[in-house]
């Protein structure tokens, strides 16, 4: 009798593993974008705090176009760009340059409103009480702005993190990548996806429910 | 620095094609924006007013709708489902993907905007001799509109950004149709190029329209 050959296995034990490390690339990937993201974002919002009119016209539209064009689209543009100029990047670092860059796009206008956020008056008494330019951002500006506009962040935060699931498409084995290898190979798409979903929402829904509640207690 | 010949023939040859594809994209994502919008706005007073499965249903697909990757969802319509038999076509997966995703969204703001209108204004109307139709629809709805009029135009730009997603569930929309051509010729970075700006002026277009609109709706 011959054997059977069969593509599909089941699901086993240890594709848990392998999902598991997938889901730390991914975390990875958007920790390190959206660090790296949110300082060059508000060092971008504060340029278009102070440029005025400046930054208006140079800055500005430039951050607009990342916003603009789906970040699919500027993933796969940069990395078919990156060699033109001949710089070779494995997929990893070309997803998080175009994510950090996405990241302070986002950030420069959230950043923005934070700094806008606090009244003038209050800023003028600072530098009236003897502090500098950047004693009064420091001490007034990023404890008053930085509250105002943490909600808004911790959702930029968590769109990146669920738009990092993108770096698949160009070949970065992150938790999707890997549930839809999976899937490939198990035929199991129902179980697979709820798993991979269930990680991102696990993630994301507490951190959420804490920002909103935040907002609330702030607010009063 | 420059190794690289840019050739722009076979993308100026397929740009009618690509054009084309583009009305596909803004289709689809009107029509995902205008079933989102009607979902939403159930959704929405259903968590206001009700209590039970129901309300417990319409928050959890808020909540699935908000704290999971596009992509996720994309690929729950695609391959999940599949596993109960039921196989979309790609127009439909990306149709019931966005549809969903916009829903959770928009009913978000839609829940905002009816909080943001006091109950004591629909006590006044109803003691002017009012019925609670015309309370709802000329004293309610109104104001509601006016808050998330920007709301809803954000949700229509990502809802066409969103639909680039379209391109790996292998359905040919805007950017479906530039991976097909930039498979077939190897001019991966120029028709990324043009795609990118295509979605651009999409965009700017939404906004540009959007904003004249606004002048017109709300004068007073």
């Amino acid at each position: 009798m011959e054997p059977t050959v069969s593509f599909f296995s089941g699901f086993a034990p240890k594709d848990l593993l392998f999902l598991g490390e997938a889901a730390l690339r991914t975390m990875w990937i958007s920790v390190l974008s959206i660090s790296i993201g949110t300082v060059l974002g508000v060092v971008f919002g504060w340029i278009l705090y102070e440029g005025k009119w400046a930054a208006a016209l140079t800055v500005a539209p430039i951050l607009d176009v990342f916003r603009s064009v789906p970040l699919i689209i500027q993933l796969v543009l940069f990395y078919n760009f990156a060699p033109i100029v001949g710089l070779n990047l494995d997929p990893f670092a070309s997803g998080v340059v175009i994510l950090t860059i996405y990241t302070a796009s986002l950030v420069a206008n959230v950043a923005r409103g934070g700094i806008e956020a606090v009244q003038p008056s209050m800023r003028r008494a600072a530098r009236s009480l003897g502090m500098s330019y950047w004693q009064d951002l420091r001490h007034v500006v990023l404890p008053i702005g930085g509250r105002a506009v943490f909600p808004a962040w911790v959702g930029v935060a968590l769109g990146v993190m669920k738009d990092s699931a993108l770096v698949s498409v160009l070949g970065y084995v992150e938790l999707l990548k890997a549930s839809q290898i999976l899937i490939t190979r198990t035929q199991e798409p129902f179980l697979i996806l709820t798993l991979a979903g269930a990680f991102y929402f696990a993630l994301s829904y507490p951190i959420s429910r804490y920002a909103a509640s935040l907002e609330r207690k702030w607010a009063q | 620095m420059f190794d690289y010949n840019f050739h722009w023939r076979p993308v100026m040859k397929s740009l009618p094609d690509l054009l084309e594809a583009a009305l596909l994209t803004l289709q689809v994502a009107v029509l995902a924006m205008i079933f989102g919008i009607i979902i939403g706005l159930c959704l929405a007073l259903i968590r206001l007013n009700m209590r039970g499965p129901l309300r417990w249903l319409a928050s959890t697909w808020v909540e699935l709708a908000r704290n999971t990757p596009a992509l996720f969802q994309l690929f729950f319509f695609g391959f999940g489902l599949g596993a109960f038999g039921l196989h979309l076509s790609p127009y439909m997966i990306v149709l019931a993907g966005l549809t969903f995703n916009c829903a959770g969204y928009l009913a978000e703001n839609f829940r905002g905007g009816f909080q943001a209108v006091p109950d004591t204004q629909i006590r006044a109307s109803r003691s002017l001799g009012m019925t609670a139709w015309q309370a709802y629809t000329r004293i309610v709805i109104p104001q509601v509109f006016r808050i998330v009029y920007h709301p809803i135009t954000n949700q229509m730009v990502w809802a066409v950004l969103m639909s680039s997603l379209g391109m790996l569930v292998g359905f040919r929309e805007l950017s479906g149709e530039t991976q097909f051509f930039a498979s077939r010729t190897f001019r991966i970075f120029e028709y990324f190029a043009v795609t990118a700006v295509i979605y651009y002026v999409i965009v700017k277009l939404i906004l540009g329209a959007s904003r004249l609109l606004a002048t017109r709706l709300f004068r007073y």
